[in-house]
């Protein structure tokens, strides 16, 4: 492995900025989060990057890594060519504070728009529920989400085109997935996907699944399930001809 | 928001709010308060290896400290036996200890089963003396004694320390946890250890790309939990300053010399609700009281002056790690009078050489500024830790001492309280221990 490493680090803040070259050593075992640790220690100590648990489990440290949205804890540096720089930018789907750190405020307002788990009362007397265990492992896997948000990062309608205000972004489609199948859950939040929260705009590329850290298969299991919801609810040409009737 | 608190306000002598900064802008915030609560965790970021995150940096301990409050057990740090030794990315991540209590045996390079080797006399009883009855116990036979592993916390971590001292380690310092051995026993035992340990098989998988249901994880000690912190009411969670109160590991007492697993959780759920009943009561009841702006302002002169030092100043991430690394090696898992004294001497030089941090451009996000902002708590925290554990001359618990290995009953009559004396010297000094309250007692009576 090298024992030199160059890296390429979007500095600046909300006025804008560019891109800073670092060179410094580099031991076997280490992340890219290591690397930026050791430049903070050793030449910039005013660099700024949020991060916590280091251990891919907190969703702090999203990034982009050579273009990718990644963890920086949980990209090794074995696993790239460490011949060209590499180059670490903020996210690029949320308004950049300062250096690698970005204001994901947003995610949180959009997530408060979602209606809140509404369950039916309890089944026994107790106060206890009764539910199925395939039920309960359908929405097991979108409660894995650790909300690092490189979902939303790289999809597209948000990236590309802003879209904020009209659409939710995979991670809170996967948020509304956990909850509109869970097995106790009595709200309907079809209508609320349709028109506010803009799950029209997602057209499936599956970008959003493939930069998971936490491998929740997000395209498939939760918005693609709920599209067919939408659809159901909206689109059943059955249905609309049983209406009219 | 991201916020941090530089000190607590006091008007004579109860609390009257607190000042600090929110890390996104960079702005100084003051809170008016007619009471406080202390929740911000532990102490782990004043060693080197920890399972802590970079905000266990004692600030909740050092601002009650500051204060006026008294601190109680500071010498008990809890190390963990088993974190990851490897990748150096991961160092210290904690490996839970859900994998012993599934059947996961220690094993040193030679392949043994060290700590059949060193039972401690006063839990022989309980102990398997054999791996079959370990491993019965294991897989839920109520007749079977449970296995070595499962000793106390304290007792592991120096055993695996013994073992790797003794050039019995694993390649990169450690010892080898093994749990794939158990699909010996069991069928499916693949599938089994994925099911009963998914995060601890995904953890390894992802960070050091090993499958733990082929081959051994190497594991080393830990720092992982702080049982001293503020001195509160076993009732009221109040500390000895008026208004302020403290839960979960900022707060002292509950765990006593050494925490069980999972005592932390009940801790937070039982203790930090009261701590937040009666710190409302304590509101209701007190009027408002006044902020000194005289506090206000030399609060943020001190703030502000790594930015009037400038980068020419100390750097504050190498004073950080200077800290860590004799921490670690001098009031760690095995602790000896000179080396502590030692410790102690550095603590002061280093404070000295934390008040010349500097820093370089803007207060926006600037973690360097944020590092250099903790290092005052850090300094505090470890001078208490390191008096408190150099006046305790007994082994107790989480604190061991080569020199007075054994535990001393007279000295099990005493906690340490430590508290900032009146020109801001630091007191340690013995305090008897509280009596049980008698429906305590009798609960405990009615146990055995």
């Amino acid at each position: 492995m090298a024992t030199q490493a160059m890296f390429r680090i979007w500095r600046g803040d909300a006025g804008g900025g560019k891109l800073y070259d670092y060179n410094t050593p580099v031991d076997e075992g280490m992340v890219v989060l290591d690397a930026i640790h050791r430049i903070q220690a050793e030449q910039a100590p005013d660099l700024a990057v949020r991060w916590n648990c280091k251990a891919g489990k907190c969703g702090s440290c999203s990034a982009e890594i050579n273009g990718m949205p990644k963890l920086m804890c949980m990209t090794r540096l074995s696993d790239l060519n460490l011949d060209m720089p590499v180059i670490v930018e903020p996210m690029h789907a949320f308004p950049p504070i300062r250096d690698l750190v970005t204001d994901v405020s947003w995610n949180f307002r959009a997530k408060k728009t979602i209606k809140k788990f509404k369950p039916r009362p309890p089944d026994a007397p107790d106060g206890t529920w009764r539910m199925q265990q395939a039920d309960v492992d359908r929405v097991q896997e979108f409660r894995k989400c650790i909300e690092c948000f490189l979902c939303q990062d790289v999809c597209h309608v948000l990236r590309e085109h802003h879209k904020h205000d009209e659409f939710i972004g995979p991670r809170h489609l996967v948020y509304a997935a956990a909850l509109q199948m869970h097995p106790l859950d009595t709200e309907d939040r079809i209508p609320d996907l349709k028109h506010k929260h803009g799950i029209g705009y997602c057209n499936i590329t599956t970008c959003c699944r493939q930069v998971c850290p936490e491998f929740i298969t997000i395209t498939e299991n939760a918005i693609i399930p709920l599209k067919e919801r939408v659809v159901d609810q909206f689109f059943d040409p059955l249905k609309r001809f049983l209406r009219i009737l | 928001m991201e916020c941090t608190v530089l000190s607590l306000l006091l008007d004579s002598g109860r609390i009257a709010g607190a000042f600090g900064y929110d890390r996104e802008k960079g702005h100084f915030i003051l809170w008016s308060a007619k009471s406080i609560v202390v929740a911000t965790g532990g102490i782990g970021r004043a060693f080197k290896i920890t399972s802590n995150s970079w905000e266990y940096t004692g600030d909740g301990h050092a601002l009650a400290y500051r204060a006026g409050a008294e601190l109680l057990d500071m010498e008990f740090v809890q190390f963990h036996p088993t974190g990851m030794v490897w990748p150096i990315s991961v160092q210290g991540i904690l490996v839970t200890e859900g994998v012993r209590g599934e059947g996961g045996v220690l094993r040193n390079s030679e392949g043994r089963r060290f700590m059949f080797d060193d039972i401690p006399e006063l839990y022989k009883e309980q102990t398997a003396d054999s791996e079959e009855e370990g491993w019965r116990y294991t897989q839920g036979d109520k007749n079977a004694r449970r296995p070595p592993e499962l000793l106390t916390r304290d007792h592991v971590a120096r055993c695996i320390n013994r073992e790797v001292k003794a050039g019995r380690g694993s390649p990169h310092g450690g010892v080898y946890l093994d749990i794939a051995w158990i699909k010996d026993r069991i069928k499916d035992g693949a599938e089994h250890i994925k099911r009963k340990l998914p995060s601890m098989y995904h953890q390894f998988k992802q960070l050091a790309e090993i499958d733990i249901t082929q081959v051994p994880m190497e594991v080393g000690p830990t720092t992982h939990y702080m049982m001293g912190g503020i001195r509160v009411d076993g009732d009221t969670q109040a500390s000895s300053v008026p208004g302020l109160y403290a839960a979960g590991e900022a707060a002292a007492g509950l765990h006593g010399a050494n925490r069980l697993g999972g005592n932390s959780l009940s801790d937070l759920l039982v203790f930090g609700r009261r701590a937040g009943q009666f710190a409302a009561a304590f509101a209701k009841e007190n009027g408002a009281a006044a902020v000194d702006q005289s506090q206000v302002d030399a609060t943020a002169k001190a703030a502000l002056k790594p930015f009037d030092i400038g980068p020419s100043g100390e750097n504050p991430y190498q004073i950080q790690y200077e800290l860590q690394e004799f921490m670690q090696a001098l009031v760690g898992i095995v602790r000896v009078e000179s080396e502590m004294q030692d410790a102690a001497e550095r603590v002061t030089k280093l404070r000295t050489k934390s008040e010349r941090a500097g820093i370089a451009n803007h207060r926006q996000y600037n973690n360097g500024w944020h590092t250099a902002m903790d290092l005052p708590n850090l300094l505090d925290v470890s001078e208490a830790i390191t008096r408190a554990a150099l006046m305790r001359k007994e082994s107790r618990g989480a604190q061991f001492r080569e020199d007075y290995p054994n535990k001393d009953a007279e000295w099990g009559k005493y906690n340490i309280v430590v508290r900032r004396g009146a020109d801001g010297e630091i007191v340690t000094e013995k305090r008897p221990v509280q009596p049980l309250p008698a429906e305590l007692k009798q609960v405990i009576e009615e146990m055995k």
